[in-house]
């Protein structure tokens, strides 16, 4: 197993823990946290492909990802304040009636 | 040397994103994803990709965390979720994830060892003068695009708490 194929593993494995997370924490905020580490993981799976192709288009690719990233939070950590101040808990089960 | 310190950021990339998922008071869990993020950029330097490691450390430890805190310690941690901080599916879920992680091990088994290219230099391209006149070459358009999504994205924010205020 060659650098690239280690970090593709890693990345493989970030983002099966991450994905764990999303599903077993009840926290609203630890559910954002693991769903960025899922993001941190397609990230370096980017980056790993880049530099191994020594070319630019997944470097550029990570630009775009941090911006989506930032509108995301930004708009994720409103949401989840307004949820909190009309259940008065970040619980996840007590919102379970939102159906989009 | 390069592989040693890839090897040991890794093993704390994925230490610290044990303990996100482990820790029950948010604040901790925070604390933790900023030393993952900071592994990761860390293996991004390793990588030569500086440009990279710079936007991980700027963009997702000083901004995206950030915003996280403040959400934090605005809000109660108290909570019951900290109390019990795992669900039912908690079984279900540790199968799945092992399938996702071996499924993405067998792809990475068949993918080939990487070839030498001819005249590159690692990280060469990925200085930040290199970076940045290739980005707005070929990506001048796209780059305009994502400062309109970053727009949006304040108008949402803005909107969503508007609302809220209102009821």
């Amino acid at each position: 197993m060659d650098r690239y194929q280690f970090l593709i593993a890693l990345s493989g494995l970030i983002f099966s823990m991450g994905l764990l997370g999303v599903v077993i924490r009840r926290n609203l905020l630890v559910v954002m946290m693991c769903l960025e580490i899922m993001l941190n993981a397609v990230v370096l799976s980017f980056v790993t492909f880049a530099v191994r192709s020594q070319t630019l288009h997944g470097v550029a690719m990570t630009f775009f990802i941090y911006v989506a990233a930032s509108c995301e939070i930004a708009l994720a950590m409103a949401i989840v304040v307004l949820l909190v101040k009309r259940r008065g808990t970040l619980d996840l089960s007590a919102h379970q009636e939102l159906k989009g | 040397m390069t592989g040693v310190f890839i090897s040991f950021f890794a093993l704390l990339a994925v230490a610290f994103a044990a303990m996100v998922m482990w820790l029950r008071q948010p604040m901790r869990a925070a604390l933790a994803l900023v030393g993952h993020m900071v592994s990761l950029a860390a293996i991004y330097a390793c990588l030569g990709a500086h440009v990279v490691a710079v936007f991980q450390v700027l963009i997702y430890v000083g901004a995206v965390m950030v915003f996280m805190v403040y959400t934090i310690m605005l809000l109660d941690d108290r909570d019951a979720s900290c109390q019990q901080p795992w669900s039912m599916l908690a079984i279900p879920a540790i199968l799945v994830a092992v399938l996702v992680a071996a499924a993405l091990w067998m792809l990475v088994g068949k993918q080939p060892a990487a070839a030498p290219v001819a005249g590159a230099v690692a990280g060469d391209i990925y200085t930040f003068s290199a970076f940045s006149l290739a980005f707005m070459k070929h990506y001048w358009f796209h780059f305009e695009l994502a400062t309109v999504l970053l727009l949006i994205g304040v108008i949402a924010a803005w909107t969503a708490i508007r609302e809220g205020r209102n009821g």
